[in-house]
């Protein structure tokens, strides 16, 4: 089987600061090299500021990485190819609540990248925004409905529908679960895993939350200051750490399980 | 026996409904709009109202008194000014004139000025910051005097300082937009817009705009106020609308003639122009509380 996403060597290079007043703080990402399938999870864990809101950007094509490439399905993300990725790649944000424009309705939110991306009419549009509020498990009156009426839960199931609105093949989530209490939690978790298996998703997703992490991903990725310093199977991650890093990561986990129980 | 209600409906209602019920409950700033709303309809139906020509001298009836006085004549409700013309008359076609030009000349302005916002605020680096310290600049100085200025340049009559005012209106439509597009522009439903493929073009009017409504009504009728002021204090100096006709500031600097003899002369558009100035800012303060309020809860 093939690879649907694989990252060769990409790096980025982020100087704060103008080009004319440059400072002596320099963050450098990467090499990254990953690949996955479809129906694949991959998590990447790693603390903050290790680069992996940068490595979702340079992913979806928010920021332009210095060398290195993204192949989908064997093919060459290039630069300019906007409209290839925006099609295939699909990103979910941290915060439902910000990625919501308060003043239109969520049928009008839904609608925008049918209408820049595809030829439909308004009718079928508005038949595949039904259809995908009813993916997510929202009902399809809620088209009519604004941001602020919506709970924190019903909120990330319609930043969900933006994303796969579109039937792409892979979606890059930055956190998506780290606003939501632990009920709903588990909710939008089971509604990504059952979407993954019917859609044939992979599924990139940045995580703090280690339980989640072992629950769904099936590779993960461990960061630490813009290096990759491990990487593999999540089994083989959590069972046999090679890292001392992620050692930490794995032993502070099982602590927290052990406490609980 | 009560009805039963079965079936709850639930009301979700809009932001802009949200703000009309906030609104609602200030009664001063819900008085002020009927009262703007009065203007409007005046300002639309007036020649329909008036009960003279303003133009229109009564010989028989020069420095009548308004009707409630002693002297006064039920055929004049607001009296006559020294040549014998119509006070009401007068007023009416006044408060059409002055009312009605701001009106055009804020919108007008506020075209220019949104576009020139948004692309100032849709533009990243030095050209940007030339805009906005720019116009930090010109803001300084009140709208007036700029008119004034101008006023010197071009010449003075009602057209040139129509032109006068929307020039010197433009500036604050520009700054206000410009801060809100930079606003709104490092929000994350913006970067999603972007995600999808969007152009600034898309972005400002699908994104942006639906969200920069409310402030632009805000700014609107600050806007409005200043721009009657405005008008009438040009009227007022002569440099505006020229005698006879029926400008309200206007009206005042030909009553001042014959201020102590007939005091009605001033009182009457004084009271106008008043009236005007303090409903469009109860209505532009009710507005701006109600967003806020909105947003709290």
């Amino acid at each position: 089987m093939n690879d649907l996403l694989s990252v060769e060597n990409l790096t980025f290079e982020n100087c704060h600061g103008k080009r004319w007043q440059r400072k002596g703080t320099k963050f450098t990402l990467g090499p990254v090299n990953f690949s996955i399938r479809a129906g694949e999870t991959l998590a990447i864990v790693g603390a903050n500021g290790s680069g992996k809101s940068l490595l979702a950007k340079l992913l979806v094509g928010l920021e332009q990485p210095d060398s290195g490439a993204i192949y989908l399905n064997e093919r060459k993300l290039e630069q300019y190819d906007n409209k290839h990725r925006v099609l295939n790649i699909r990103m979910v944000f941290q915060n439902s609540n910000e990625s919501l424009n308060p003043g239109i309705t969520l049928s009008s939110i839904l609608e925008e990248p049918l209408k820049l991306n595809t030829n439909l009419d308004s009718q079928a549009r508005m038949r595949k925004v039904e259809q995908t509020l009813k993916l997510v498990g929202l009902l399809p009156e809620h088209r009519f409905f604004y941001r602020h009426m919506l709970s924190d839960g019903q909120r990330q199931r319609v930043a969900l529908a933006r994303a796969i609105i579109l039937n792409p093949q892979v979606i890059v989530a930055d956190e998506p679960f780290a606003a939501l209490d632990p009920s709903v939690r588990s909710q939008t978790v089971n509604l990504l895993m059952e979407l993954q298996r019917e859609l044939g998703l992979g599924f990139i997703f940045i995580s703090h939350n280690l339980g989640i992490v072992r629950h769904i991903s099936d590779k993960i990725l461990v960061m630490k200051q813009g290096k990759v310093v491990e990487s593999g199977k999540t089994d083989v991650i959590f069972h046999w750490p090679k890292d001392e890093y992620t050692k930490k990561l794995v032993q502070a986990h099982q602590a927290l399980i052990s406490g609980q129980d | 026996m009560p009805r039963l209600n079965l079936y709850q409906e639930e009301f979700y209602p809009s932001p802009i409904q949200n703000t009309w019920k906030e609104f609602k409950e200030n009664h001063a700033a819900l008085m002020s709009l009927y009262c703007v709303i009065f203007f409007i309809f005046v300002m639309i139906f007036g020649p329909l109202l008036a009960p003279f020509d303003p133009l229109q001298q009564h010989i028989e009836f020069l420095l009548v008194p308004p009707a409630w006085d002693n002297n006064g004549d039920i055929s004049h409700l607001f009296g006559t000014d020294g040549l014998g013309r119509d006070m009401l008359s007068r007023i009416i076609y006044g408060c059409r004139m002055t009312f009605g030009i701001s009106l055009v000349l804020v919108i007008i302005s506020m075209l220019i000025g949104v576009s020139l916002g948004a692309m100032a605020g849709m533009s990243k680096g030095l050209r940007s910051s030339v805009v906005n310290h720019l116009l930090d600049s010109i803001m300084a100085i009140p709208t007036l005097l700029i008119a004034i200025i101008i006023i010197a340049i071009v010449g003075t009559g009602l057209v040139n300082s129509m032109w006068a005012i929307s020039l010197a209106l433009i500036p604050q439509f520009i700054h206000q937009t410009r801060d809100i597009v930079r606003q709104k522009m490092k929000k994350e439903y913006v970067l999603a817009a972007q995600l999808d493929g969007a152009g600034k073009v898309h972005i400002f009017f699908n994104s942006i705009l639906p969200n920069m409504a409310e402030m632009l009504v805000v700014q609107v009728t600050l806007a409005l106020s200043v721009a009657i002021l405005d008008i009438s204090a040009l009227g007022f100096l002569n440099l505006g609308a020229q005698a006879p006709s029926p400008e309200l500031g206007a009206l005042l600097s030909e009553g001042l003639a014959s201020a102590y003899v007939a005091p009605w002369n001033i009182a009457m558009p004084g009271a106008a122009i008043f009236l005007m100035m303090m409903s469009i800012n109860l209505v532009g303060d009710g507005l701006r509380s109600a967003l806020r309020y909105r947003l709290l809860r």
